[in-house]
């Protein structure tokens, strides 16, 4: 793991949970992973597996749904997110630590040209005048790659394609300089072309503005091109994490041998999915979650606790045989 | 070579929708906005063979799949099932088009939520009048779930109580309730987890290899295509600008939108990263698609010839039609730049693979 | 994979408790609604029999006498039992209202899902005739045919039926236009089911919630219409038992005998909260899953 000091957010041991009458989901159970300086950083899972779930928990941005954090921290330059009242956390969001989420069609106010969308922002947190908000914008505009980003400043979102929406959501994003970026799966709603030049896009502002990304997709491909650690999720629970490299070269848990194995190859060959489903997470599995589906399941696994050990150079998983793997 | 006519063959078809909104535009003189989803397309369709149709949206491969199946009547061209043409919703048509059915993208919205499972495969078989007898009827229907995969003891369910996976797989129990000889599949994996998404198309060839289906698979992801498609259609603003033998396509793309579709594919191996950007740009206006090749006004090579003269769809090598005046002139580094990502222990080191 | 073993396990947990009790349990509204309903029923079939009064017939000695033993309800001016009327006119209010919601439910939905199915040129020229009568205010309307017409039972029914059955059009149409893009909608013509059958067993079962719904509102709504025709005099006329009959009746003698015209409001308000609940539980209940 990264040592906190050099990480700028440091999750430890979440827990969320999402509350209906009769019903109660832990979508997060006990996570805890660290995002360096400037570092990309990938969480990965399938639908279901809490990755959403733990990126909005990090600003309490739960859009009304019945979601509160039960335990753990969220260390941002040493202050507890988790703690922190809502006040407070409002001032950070969109400041400090910036959101963009997956669907571009709903999340900019169609009512509302999206120059003055990005100049609320810059006028909120960073006390800007009109004139020089609008010019901030368009500058930021034309840093997203939008182009004649002067003419654009007035236009509404229904006048912007898919891809350029995203672009405005991100100049939204960075409007305020954030040191951290959260972006919820920004590309799976676009085409594969543009997916790449929105990838392209995020890597350059990364370096350029020396920021952090959390990139939470379900696209491995995305992750090997784009981040520099990754985290994989199943059922709620971080199952391995280590630098990318690392982890496609030799995975130490068997559920991403499984998702890696299941992706169509290069030459053609014959895909083997996963058998069965992910599980309900209002009854989950008793220790290991992933060993109803484990080729490798043994009793042991049964038991097994949900903790993290690190067993390599920065590369830690939660499975217990992880010697035992080819 | 074969003197019957192909199962499938679509010649010359098009597809315009006018802009909505307007419904006696033509009766004050004015002149509807068309756009034209599909542009002239020809293909045709082997019994037992699989054809791939990608590209990204608006390249009209949904509204192609759906004037083949019938929900669309076309604007111009034919479509002919067994050398006989499928006009509109008359008899013939009717009878034929119970040989090509369609499986559709978003499986939580195929199925109606009113009916149980075996109340929807019912309906289907007492329509078409295909079993005759209560007994027989269930037996038939508890069949067909085991071919898809699903016990029949979950038939009393409704569609909600079932994963994505498994309404999919009703669904396709659903077409297979008529027997059909062509299934089109418009991105039948793309709403679903990759873990499921391998899981339904190896039931698709399982039930090809059963059965001798045609299928159309439709799809944005080229790799899942490639795995079950025997030849590939490259679509782009409502053309087909590449058929190939899926090999053939991987291996060396002819036209350059399927090779920048090809690089634009995130691969899951951080060794080889690419920096460039495989396609600049945005969509062309589909009510207004530009002058010559469709292509040109982002294409990394395209000459004046390109934006003058809209190229055919040609054979320019075996098997191999290209829609391009430059078809397979484009150096292979010209798009295609990987350079190895730098070790820890060798940064000096970078390595190029086209 | 279909060389192992079938799937047999819904991923979803499926619905617990698809008894009735248990709905009944965990849909408050619906419940009430019932209750309230059952209640209102008994009373209607049951009331009259047990009253040792009858509704019309007069009895000046007994005139004005507020709720006591004899009178629970008190007297009116022409000492007819309160208690009695309300009991009759809830009857007849009950009639009229079923029925002046279910005609126009019926032709309404039944216009509005062909209109939205067939869509093109018809759907057009239907829908502005739709906004046409929409522009009239209600009882404009209303009061015109029934004034053209005449008062009397019929002829409400009819002015009812064509006045109210655009707003059935209208919510089962959009609905419709919406279900008819729907894939499983869409499956269904490329399996060459007839048009017929994909509007009676795809379309309207799922498009006609919303309208069931409005239906309870306009119960609600159509007694109030019906009592306010009446108080204006274009209604039920009297010497019949009608709740706004009663109220108009009474309204000389708000001050006095103030039971005359409460007693009858309250019935209103009590039968208005009932169709609420009803209309709230039937929402909840019919609400596909998933």
């Amino acid at each position: 793991m990264i040592a906190p000091a050099n990480s700028i957010l440091s999750i430890r041991d979440l827990v969320t949970v999402f509350e209906t009458p009769g019903r109660r989901v832990v979508a997060v159970d006990g996570v805890s992973f660290d995002i360096g300086k400037a570092q990309m950083f990938g969480l990965v899972g399938e639908s279901g597996c809490g990755k959403t779930a733990t990126c909005r928990s990090i600003l309490r941005l739960f859009s009304g749904a019945p979601a509160r954090i039960l335990a753990g921290s969220i260390l941002y330059n040493g202050i507890d997110l988790a703690q922190m009242d809502e006040h407070r956390l409002s001032d950070i969001r969109g400041a400090e630590i910036g959101m963009i989420f997956q669907d571009p069609m709903t999340s900019l106010n169609p009512t509302m040209r999206i120059g003055k969308q990005i100049a609320e922002g810059l006028r909120r947190h960073r006390g800007l005048g009109r004139r020089q908000a609008r010019q901030a914008a368009i500058d930021l505009l034309g840093t997203v790659g939008v182009p004649r980003p002067a003419t654009r400043f007035d236009d509404y979102p229904h006048q912007f394609s898919g891809g350029m929406r995203q672009r405005v959501l991100i100049a939204i994003a960075l409007a305020c300089r954030p040191r951290l970026l959260i972006a919820d799966e920004p590309t799976t709603a676009l085409d594969v072309t543009i997916q790449d030049q929105i990838l392209r896009l995020l890597l350059r502002l990364k370096d350029e503005f020396s920021m952090s990304v959390l990139l939470v997709t379900h696209d491995l491909g995305v992750v090997a091109q784009t981040c520099d650690r990754v985290a994989v999720m199943y059922a709620g629970r971080i199952v391995e994490a280590a630098n990318t490299q690392a982890l496609f070269k030799r995975s130490l848990h068997p559920y991403t041998r499984a998702l890696l194995a299941s992706l169509p190859r290069d030459d053609g060959q014959a895909l083997t999915p996963i058998g069965g489903a992910p599980p309900d997470l209002a009854v989950p599995p008793a220790g290991c979650r992933f060993h109803p589906r484990c080729r490798y399941a043994v009793d042991a696994c049964r038991s097994a606790d949900k903790v993290l050990a690190t067993v390599a150079d920065g590369h830690a998983t939660g499975c217990i045989r992880f010697d035992v793997l080819p | 070579m074969n003197s019957n006519p192909p199962l499938l063959e679509v010649r010359s078809l098009r597809k315009s929708f006018e802009a909505s909104g307007r419904p006696f535009v033509r009766f004050v003189g004015g002149r509807p906005r068309l756009l034209q989803a599909v542009r002239d397309v020809s293909l045709s369709l082997e019994a037992g063979e699989t054809l791939g149709l990608v590209g990204e949206s608006g390249c009209g491969k949904s509204s192609l799949g759906r004037c083949i199946v019938g929900l669309y009547p076309p604007t111009a061209g034919e479509i002919l099932y067994r050398g006989t043409p499928l006009h509109g919703n008359t008899g013939g048509h009717r009878t034929a088009s119970r040989r090509i059915q369609m499986i559709f993208q978003d499986p939580y919205a195929s199925l109606n939520p009113r009916l149980s499972v075996e109340a929807a495969l019912t309906e289907v078989l007492r329509v078409h009048d295909l079993v005759k007898g209560k007994g027989e009827i269930r037996e038939r229907v508890d069949q067909l779930l085991l071919t898809v995969g699903l016990s029949p003891s979950l038939k009393a369910q409704l569609p909600h109580a079932f994963s994505g996976g498994q309404r999919q797989r009703i669904s396709i129990a659903r077409a297979l309730a008529v027997e059909p000889e062509i299934i089109v599949a418009d991105e039948p994996v793309s709403a679903l987890d990759v873990s499921i998404q391998a899981q339904i198309v190896n039931l698709f060839i399982e039930l090809r290899e059963r059965f001798g289906l045609a299928y159309i698979f439709i799809a944005h992801d080229l790799s899942v295509v490639r795995h079950i498609s025997n030849r590939i259609a490259v679509m782009y603003l409502g053309q087909i600008v590449e058929m190939a033998p899926s090999k053939g396509l991987f291996r060396e793309p002819g036209h350059p939108y399927t090779r920048s579709l090809l690089s634009a594919i995130p691969k899951p191996d951080p060794e080889h990263r690419r920096r460039v950007v495989s396609l600049e740009g945005e969509l062309p206006d589909p009510y207004a698609p530009p002058s010559g090749c469709s292509f040109s006004t982002r294409c990394p090579i395209a000459v004046e010839r390109c934006r003058t003269v809209m190229p055919e769809l040609k054979e320019h090598r075996a098997r191999r039609e290209v829609r391009c005046h430059r078809a397979f002139e484009l150096p292979a580094s010209t798009t295609c730049r990987y350079q190895k990502a730098p070790t820890a222990s060798s940064s000096t080191t970078r390595g190029r693979k086209s | 994979m279909t060389s192992t073993a079938p799937d047999s396990a819904p991923a979803a947990a499926t619905s617990t408790g698809r008894t009735w009790f248990a709905t009944l349990r965990r849909n408050r509204s619906l419940t009430a609604g019932l209750v309230l309903l059952t209640l209102l029923v008994l009373t209607m079939s049951v009331g009259p029999v047990l009253s040792p009064y009858d509704a019309v017939s007069i009895d000046l000695r007994a005139a004005l006498q507020p709720p006591n033993a004899t009178h629970w309800l008190g007297t009116d001016n022409l000492g007819r039992d309160v208690l009695t009327r309300i009991v009759a006119a809830a009857r007849l209010d009950m009639q009229i209202a079923v029925i002046c919601v279910l005609l126009p439910f019926a032709v309404g939905s039944l216009v509005g899902a062909i209109s939205g199915y067939i869509g093109g040129k018809i759907d057009a020229v239907l829908m502005r005739l739709v906004d046409m009568l929409w522009a009239f205010p209600f009882y404009v309307l209303v009061i015109a045919i029934v004034g053209t017409l005449g008062p009397g039972l019929t002829n409400m029914y009819l002015a009812f039926t064509l006045v109210v059955w655009i707003s059935f059009a209208r919510i089962v149409r959009g609905e419709v236009l919406v279900l008819k893009r729907a894939e499983y909608v869409m499956a269904a013509r490329v399996l060459g089911f007839s048009h017929t059958r994909i509007i009676v067993r795809h379309v309207l079962p799922n498009a006609i919630t919303p309208a069931i719904v409005f239906a309870m509102a306009d119960v609600v709504l159509t007694i109030l219409a019906v009592t306010s025709l009446s108080f204006l005099g274009l209604g039920i006329q009297p010497p019949a038992a009608e709740w706004g009959l009663m109220i108009a009746e009474g309204r000389n003698f708000i001050f006095d005998a103030w039971w005359i015209s409460t007693f009858p409001g309250i019935a209103i308000i009590l039968t208005g909260i009932t169709f609420a609940l009803l209309g709230d539980g039937i929402d909840d209940l019919l609400r596909p899953k998933g």
